[in-house]
């Protein structure tokens, strides 16, 4: 109920809200999608992953690789970066899971990097550092020119509304009840007589798969594919927006999203330290609500909140 | 015909030999206790049966067939539940959703609200089912950990230490219990509380120093001098 109210709000805001904060809502949206795919990983299995840069960059690149070289349309374009996004996921949740604890976030990182690297030894395709902005033609969908500011909302919104139902969905499926009983307690659901290891392989297949779909449809909507969605800046921007939103609940990353890009937004506005300001905050609320902005709704007046 | 059979089941720890060359006999439907002192090995014998520890050397057979290589997950899935020592219940979720998560694996649909029900009537806990497991006392938690292995249903559950830190009353309950689930399943406890052992099990298996010292009926083992030299420290502690 809740959740279909923000999405009825994010609907009713395309219809109300000024250009400026019109076209920083459908960024947000797509942003807070990934952060979903990261928060199914580590808000509901409890694996810190420093690598999910690699998995957005997989359906980026995967997209826009398709469109620039292959000259793919643009659905096909999107299948092509998810089902680049589904590989590699597989291929590192089958090398990255053999470790747990900080190993894994250690294997997760190199991983990425290798990924970033990767993208600028090939730059004479994919354009390193620079990027490359992906041709008018390839951005049309059905008909449907989605670099224009109101299809490109309401495609954001279509995202994020999938990924969201989804993630509640999958939370409240056996499946999910099973990942959050890894998180506390993984010895437990082992001798319970289920296979965790194939729980936490599916859930990060399904993570990595979920952020390479939120990369795919940043790039056609954005037009731009470039390095940096691959750089580590973008594997801990999804953590940050989970834990300021807070981690295990399904509405904290659209919250963490939208609260972090404002407060960069806004600060930036007032001085050049902007960082500064935007650190102040994440200690603040570290300091005073650990368990983010939902976590601390739910701990405090709903204890019911998925 | 023996539900679970052990064969010269070894285990080191560095150098250190905690269980050495143990064969056992479980045969189905009885409820054996598995007694010692500290350390000698009883924790190890029942993790490599379950699945938790790799043995060194030896092999475990469940129901004929040859588990020795199985996964933990495995096993629990051919018929074996185990509770832990140390309370594992999952703190942040309610009662209802602990025993779901175990009953789940065997039923789905209809019969998974009725499964739930069932093992939490069987411990007693059914009014407490919707609240969060971590809030419950501690002697509760014990209880849901009891039910979390009934909802299973096993063949053999393995309890470990189960009345450790409850009240007399709290115990009578659970005496109460284990004679109820007596001739439905077989049942390996592992329980340091003599009269609950003498009060429960068909039959005794000592272990000291990794190795079994005895085996018998509560009254052999009750007569046993090398049992009370090794365990119980002298006749007259036998009594208590």
């Amino acid at each position: 109920m809740l959740h279909l109210g923000l999405i009825a709000a994010l609907l009713a805001a395309h219809f109300l809200l000024p250009a400026y904060h019109h076209g920083n809502l459908a960024r947000v949206m797509v942003l807070a999608s990934y952060a979903l795919a990261y928060n199914l990983l580590f808000g509901y299995t409890g694996l810190l992953s420093l690598g999910h840069a690699l998995f957005f960059a997989a359906g980026l690149y995967g997209m826009g690789m398709g469109v620039q070289h292959l000259g793919l349309g643009a659905g096909a374009g999107l299948m092509l970066g998810i089902a680049s996004g589904a590989v590699v996921s597989a291929l590192v949740a089958a090398l990255a899971l053999r470790t747990s604890g900080v190993a894994f976030m250690i294997v997760t990182l190199m991983f990425a990097q290798a990924g970033f690297l990767t993208i600028l030894h090939f730059g004479e395709w994919t354009r390193g550092d620079e990027g490359f902005v992906l041709a008018q033609a390839g951005r049309v969908l059905w008909g449907m020119d989605l670099s224009a500011p109101g299809t490109r909302y309401l495609a954001a919104l279509v995202l994020f509304s999938i990924c969201l139902l989804l993630s509640l969905a999958l939370v409240r499926a056996p499946f999910g009840r099973v990942l959050v009983a890894i998180r506390e307690n993984e010895e437990r659901v082992r001798m319970l007589g289920y296979d965790t290891q194939a729980h936490r392989f599916a859930a990060m297949v399904a993570s990595g798969t979920m952020a390479a779909v939120a990369g795919a449809v940043y790039g056609m909507l954005f037009g731009y594919v470039g390095a940096t969605f691959a750089s580590v800046q973008y594997s801990i921007l999804p953590l940050l927006w989970v834990l300021l939103g807070g981690a295990g609940t399904v509405l904290g990353p659209f919250i963490g999203t939208l609260f972090m890009f404002y407060l960069i937004d806004l600060s930036s506005g007032l001085t050049t330290a902007y960082m500064l300001i935007a650190g102040v905050a994440l200690v603040g609320l570290t300091l005073f609500a650990p368990q983010g902005i939902m976590g601390e709704v739910r701990r405090r007046f709903w204890r019911g909140l998925p | 015909m023996s539900l679970l059979s052990v064969r010269g089941l070894t285990r080191d720890f560095d150098g250190l030999r905690a269980v050495d060359g143990v064969d056992l006999d479980l045969p189905e439907g009885e409820v054996r206790a598995l007694i010692g002192p500290n350390g000698a090995g009883k924790t190890t014998l029942v993790g490599m049966i379950a699945g938790r520890i790799a043995p060194t050397r030896g092999q475990v057979i469940f129901d004929g067939r040859d588990i020795t290589r199985l996964p933990a997950h495995r096993r629990m899935r051919l018929g074996m539940a185990y509770t832990f020592q140390i309370t594992s219940v999952f703190a942040g979720l309610s009662v209802a959703e602990n025993v779901t998560l175990a009953a789940r694996r065997r039923v789905r649909g209809a019969g998974l609200v009725q499964a739930v029900t069932q093992a939490l009537v069987r411990v007693g806990l059914e009014a407490r089912a919707d609240q969060v497991a971590g809030d419950l006392a501690y002697g509760h938690q014990r209880l849901l950990e009891i039910a979390m292995g009934l909802a299973q249903r096993p063949r053999l559950l393995i309890l470990d230490e189960p009345t450790q830190g409850l009240s007399e009353g709290e115990i009578e309950g659970f005496q109460a219990l284990v004679r109820d689930l007596a001739g439905e399943v077989t049942i390996l406890l592992i329980e340091h509380n003599m009269a609950v052992v003498m009060a429960l099990a068909e039959r005794i298996t000592v272990m000291a120093g990794g190795r079994i010292l005895a085996e018998g009926t509560p009254l052999e083992i009750h007569a046993n001098r090398a049992v009370q030299a090794a365990y119980l420290g002298g006749g007259d502690a036998a009594d208590r």
